[in-house]
């Protein structure tokens, strides 16, 4: 664990509350069916940190991070976001997740809205700001990820790094405590990749606390603050991305980064 | 003989019998008895105005009513096939089946003769009313059945992203799934809207006021008093007048949709 200094976010100022891990998972299991996808994970994310999760496809990194905003139900064990069991049923789950940004793979930007309108959608019904000021706070982040002047077009007028661009947008309207970035380029041509990382990149030098589900290997060398790598359902081996891609411990480390690398 | 020549003849005999075949019907056909029976000048010339002011009026009017009431039902009917709540599906697989399975028109006639003898009340509207209730509960059978798979149509990404940002089910479902259902099944709902417009021809079995008859009741009617066939010709040229008008208007409505896909 790196402890991180960072300017200050919405992670200082809830004080004492800083030392609480921003998302704590504890013995996760998760089967779909007869297929055993998370084996007993223990996994944290502390506040201002950037975690990024490596690990071959059918890993189970993507079914681990939507667990964490309970997209997808556990089967046994916790997961915890800043101190509240999610997986309580007393749990408000819609408030939680106003905490939580989450980006996918395909962008899921819903069609038939403006990008401004996508952006101000759930501030107006889940946080139930009003308009002029869900509209203020969409325009903000919209020049944020440079994209100001889309905001009255439709995202399949977009390329898909725009897209991504106005998704990451989105989840940044509902002001969130942490985001979760669930493999945010692996659908982009290779050419749109790299604006994409460039607002990430920003976001993690303003402090957001980051779980990135990535094959960027780039990304997570250069702006995670840990690396994990999973395999078969498993934490395999975890650090500092310099040791854990630089200097692999584990058989199977080394083989995918053989791979990829 | 050469390809070119053999083509042209094959061509040339399929116009001869083609040509053969018109020839034969106008030929054999009295065309002084149609004029008298169908297309009597003086007989289409007293359907006027009551055909359009009542009839065509009262077709408009029923169609409306029982294609509002079936995509409310409709809609309620759907979201109960897909609710987690078993007697729910239940009740609304139960319904859906009964009344796609049952003709139209014993439907119409149970509600405007049976049920009254069996429970003692009269529906409002007189029998027109109650034909127009058989109506509403056999449409919404179908439409329940085409909403629930425009909705299961809609990616369950787009539920995901919007569960994400902390929206509840049901502002989900009202402002994310139901507007991306509904422009999928645009062609479908336009289908039960014309099927809908011709089914209300079948409430003549209810037995109608005056004032109450739509468009086949009506020319029904003429063709009794004036033993003509005329009116039939007449109404069937309202029905064209009220349904092609629509599929197009529905067309351009479609391809104005396109743009948000």
């Amino acid at each position: 664990m790196i402890p991180v200094s960072q300017p200050a976010s919405g992670a200082a100022s809830r004080g004492s509350a800083a030392a609480v891990p921003a998302i704590e998972v504890r013995a996760l299991c998760k089967t779909f069916g007869s297929n055993e996808v998370l084996k007993g994970i223990d996994f944290h994310v502390d506040q201002g940190e950037v975690v990024c999760v490596i690990g071959p496809s059918g890993s189970g990194k993507s079914t681990l991070l939507r667990c964490v905003n309970r997209l997808e139900e556990p089967t046994s064990g916790t997961v915890m976001v800043e101190g509240v069991d999610i997986t309580d049923s007393e749990t408000d789950l819609d408030d939680v997740r106003t905490r939580i940004g989450m980006v996918f793979q395909q962008f899921n930007l819903f069609p038939h809205l403006t990008v401004l309108k996508n952006l101000t959608l759930a501030q107006q019904r889940a946080k139930k700001r009003g308009k002029t000021e869900a509209t203020e706070i969409a325009r903000r982040n919209l020049a944020k990820v440079g994209l100001a002047e889309k905001a009255d077009a439709f995202p399949s007028q977009l390329s898909g790094g725009q897209q991504q661009r106005v998704a990451i947008a989105r989840a940044l309207s509902m002001d969130p405590d942490m985001m979760l970035f669930d493999e945010p380029t692996s659908a982009l041509d290779p050419e749109l990749v790299g604006d994409v990382l460039e607002v990430m990149k920003q976001l993690a030098k303003e402090g957001m606390t980051m779980m990135v589900v990535t094959h960027e290997m780039g990304f997570a060398r250069e702006v995670g603050d840990r690396v994990v790598f999973m395999d078969g359902g498993v934490v395999v081996e975890q650090g500092k991305p310099e040791d854990v891609l630089g200097n692999p411990q584990h058989e199977r480390t080394k083989l995918f980064l053989s791979k990829v690398l | 003989m050469k390809r070119s020549t053999r083509r042209r003849l094959t061509r040339g005999v399929l116009y001869a019998v083609f040509a053969a075949a018109v020839l034969f019907v106008v030929l054999s056909a009295d065309w002084s008895r149609i004029q008298t029976n169908f297309l009597n000048v003086e007989v289409a010339r007293d359907t006027f105005p009551e055909i359009v002011t009542i009839a065509a009026k009262n077709t408009v009017v029923y169609t409306v009513i029982a294609f509002v009431g079936g995509m409310l039902l409709g809609l309620l009917l759907a979201l109960m096939k897909l609710s987690p709540v078993l007697p729910y599906r239940w009740l609304a697989t139960a319904y859906i089946e009964l009344f796609r399975g049952l003709p139209a028109l014993l439907v119409i006639f149970g509600f405007a003769y049976a049920v009254p003898i069996a429970l003692q009340w009269r529906p409002p509207g007189g029998n027109a009313g109650a034909g127009l209730i058989a109506l509403i509960i056999v449409s919404s059978a179908y439409i329940a059945e085409t909403i629930r798979a425009g909705i299961e149509a809609v990616p369950k990404g787009q539920v995901e992203a919007a569960r994400s940002l902390g929206m509840n089910s049901a502002w989900t479902m009202v402002t994310v799934v139901l507007p991306q259902a509904f422009r999928i099944i645009t062609p479908p709902l336009t289908n039960e809207l014309v099927i809908l417009i011709k089914d209300t021809s079948l409430l003549f079995i209810a037995g109608m006021a005056i004032g109450d008859r739509e468009l086949t009741t009506f020319s029904r009617d003429a063709l009794t008093s004036q033993a003509n066939a005329t009116p039939l010709v007449v109404a069937a040229l309202m029905y064209l007048v009220i349904t092609l008008p629509l599929t197009q208007l529905v067309a351009k409505l479609e391809r104005h949709n396109k743009r948000g896909r």
